[in-house]
């Protein structure tokens, strides 16, 4: 997984709530064995104007122009700006593989759905928390103002704004020291492999039905 | 010191180590896998050279991918070839690391979740998981059941464990009796309509109440199904009789003094009469009717006696923007009364509503009648092999054949439709599934969640009708 430190990121809005994992990668994407790829899926039934299936060439299908992403201010943004309950639905990883594919770094809603939530972290996503009330000034500057950027600092949890307003954010401290160190969780969980098997003798004694 | 919830307990039950912030190593008893969301995980075990912690804690099928017509030809027979593609990845992974799979063509296939809790690989006080949101399922058990990503698979098939902190108590009480022609699936709504998609976000829900303890148990899976869409990973009902009953001589249960045992053991998963929760919210069961979604999220939803709302009388600005996408795409008009809307297809199907008395409410409304002339597919998808084999002991097949519905194999199906069962743009769907979400059923397409009897009176009218007014016929 790659590190988050810090990020100086152009921002798009995605001004919608309940923006569910299927919008974000639709299912005939899933088909995929693969992690990578994802990218030009991203919201593919909003993006583009045509259907689409796994294995085509993406770039000759006609773009959808109302689609606030295919804006050509937001090209190359890494910080996507949501509202309640972002990423609710399906469990579905690739709709955080897409997003990272398609260059987000970043994701800043007032809420999130959990498992969504939880998928950010396994690949250096930094989903971040803010008021519904600061969620809807960040909307109003970035859409008045073109090439709008923030600064988002995980070591000190802070995002600050082009005129320099600071914003606190909470993250969880293992997921935070796991994003900043780039860690893969499972090496980290092997090291408590004997906690692990001291465990299961318990368990094993409590309910032997489970082992059989 | 105020006693345990159910949650507490089963977390408590689980719980490795955890560290002073609360970050908690669980023990996950039960890993079921299917064939959408393991690939990548057993590609990360190969790449870093581990295998299963134990492999016998896993059981697999493919579901999602898996056709629902002409299964003769097996695998081969997949007409799409990336979907043949990932259910011959499921197989490989499962033969490379000796994990118990249920191919294609076995009896025994079917939705994960219609499958475990039929095999007994589902137990009470177990924690479960799966890659597949609707993990929640198997909470109708006593059960710490929730869904996972691809990364949290892979951990769990390395490590047998995962990294989780606690969520809070929430419980949501439906007490008295639900009036005739209202099912699991009309509380769940319901419930979900109440809270809000976002309402259950960070909790773990218990079901429970006079209503929730009536029910049989694939009701109580229906309703814990939902508890997702409800935005709680994780929904539960406590053990008692009607749990232990169903869990009795299924193949994976436990047998003789071990039976015995564990039954004792089960009896416990129950919240204490003192546990405090950190939410509670009451319905009143005599107040709930059949349900209908009339936009794109599952919290969208009235009495089928109701109209679709109005945009303009909400008043907070980014629901009344997102009501106003709903209509749009469901291409509705405020103040439609929902006996107004008529459909093009119904499915009857899915880890929400494919279970024996799914079947059986359903083709309790077709028996007699005729799929009406505007409706141009009515599919009913059992949800296992097996739920078809005793569906076609009781001749519910030939009621819904007779009545002009099309008789499926068991999978996934147009529940969110990665097969070749879908919706076209613009059709309008009754569907028993559980999301509504813009796509979900095909690009383009209008899904209605209701219940199964719900779904076959829309499919006999040609449009939504409160199952309650067909006379004698729930």
């Amino acid at each position: 997984m790659d590190k988050f430190t810090l990020l100086d990121g152009l921002v798009a809005p995605l001004d919608r709530p309940n923006v569910d994992t299927d919008a974000i990668i639709p299912k005939q994407y899933l088909k995929s064995v693969k992690r990578s790829g994802f990218g030009p899926n991203l919201f593919d039934d909003w993006r583009y104007l045509t259907p689409g299936e796994p294995g085509q060439d993406h770039s000759r299908r006609p773009l959808n122009p109302d689609f606030v992403l295919n804006q050509p201010r937001y090209a190359g943004a890494q910080i996507l700006l949501g509202r309640e309950n972002f990423g609710c639905g399906s469990s579905r990883e690739h709709a955080v593989w897409a997003l990272e594919d398609a260059g987000f770094r970043v994701v800043i809603a007032p809420g999130f759905a959990d498992i969504f939530f939880n998928n950010c972290f396994k690949n250096g996503v930094l989903p971040v928390v803010l008021d519904t009330a600061i969620m809807d000034r960040l909307f109003a500057e970035v859409a008045t103002q073109e090439g709008y950027r923030l600064q988002v600092d995980l070591q000190a949890q802070t995002i600050t704004t082009p005129s320099g307003e600071r914003f606190d954010f909470d993250v969880d401290e293992f997921r935070k020291y796991c994003l900043l160190n780039g860690l893969d969780d499972i090496g980290l969980t092997l090291r408590h492999a004997d906690a692990i098997r001291a465990y299961e003798v318990r368990h094993k004694q409590a309910a032997p039905w489970l082992f059989d | 010191m105020a006693g345990k919830t159910l949650y507490d307990k089963l977390w408590d039950a689980h719980r490795v180590r955890e560290d002073a912030d609360g970050t908690a190593l669980l023990y996950i008893d039960r890993h079921l896998v299917h064939e959408v969301t393991s690939p990548q995980a057993f590609e990360g075990l190969r790449l870093a050279g581990r295998k299963p912690w134990r492999a016998g804690s896993v059981l697999a099928v493919p579901d999602h991918n898996v056709p629902t017509t002409q299964r003769s030809e097996g695998i081969s027979g997949i007409a799409d070839p990336v979907s043949r593609i990932q259910v011959e990845t499921l197989d490989r992974n499962c033969a490379d690391f000796n994990i118990n799979e249920f191919h294609m063509n076995d009896i025994r296939q079917g939705i994960v979740h219609v499958i475990g809790p039929e095999q007994g690989a589902t137990l009470p006080g177990m924690t479960v998981v799966c890659g597949d949101s609707h993990t929640s399922t198997h909470g109708a058990f006593g059960a710490l059941a929730f869904g996972i990503g691809t990364s949290e698979v892979e951990h769990v098939l390395a490590t047998q464990c995962l990294i989780q902190k606690k969520s809070k108590n929430m419980q949501v009480r439906v007490e008295g009796e639900l009036g005739p022609g209202v099912t699991a699936k009309d509380v769940v709504l319901a419930i979900i309509g109440e809270i809000g998609t976002a309402g259950g976000t960070g909790y773990a829900i218990e079901f429970a109440g006079s209503a929730i303890a009536s029910l049989s148990m694939e009701g109580r899976m229906t309703v814990c199904n939902m508890a997702i869409e409800a935005g709680a990973r994780a929904g539960m009902v406590a053990v008692d009789q009607t749990t232990i009953d169903y869990v009795a001589g299924r193949p994976f249960a436990p047998r003789a003094e071990q039976w015995q045992q564990a039954v004792a053991c089960w009896r416990d998963f129950v919240s204490d009469v003192d546990a405090v929760f950190d939410r509670v919210v009451t319905l009143q069961a005599g107040d709930i009717s059949p349900q209908v979604t009339w936009g794109t999220s599952p919290e969208m939803v009235v009495p089928v006696n109701a109209r679709v709302p109005d945009p303009a009388e909400e008043a907070d600005t980014v629901k009344r923007n997102g009501m106003r996408k709903a209509l749009a795409y469901m291409a509705l008009e405020p103040g439609t009364p929902v006996s107004a809307i008529t459909i093009d297809k119904v499915f009857i199907g899915s880890c929400t509503n494919s279970r024996i008395e799914d079947l059986r409410a359903a083709a309790a409304v077709a028996k007699g009648r005729k799929v009406a002339d505007n409706v141009k597919l009515a599919m009913v998808v059992p949800g296992s092999g097996l739920v078809k084999q005793q569906a076609e002991q009781e001749g519910l097949h030939e009621i819904f054949m007779a009545a002009g519905f099309e008789w499926r194999e068991p999978g996934c199906s147009m529940c969110l439709a990665m097969n070749a069962d879908r919706l076209e743009p613009g059709e309008r769907c009754a569907s028993t599934s559980n999301r509504n979400f813009e796509g979900r059923q095909g690009a383009g397409g209008r899904t209605h969640l209701v219940s199964p009897a719900m779904a076959a009176a829309a499919a006999v009218t040609g449009h939504f009708v409160d199952v309650r007014e067909l006379a004698g016929k729930y």
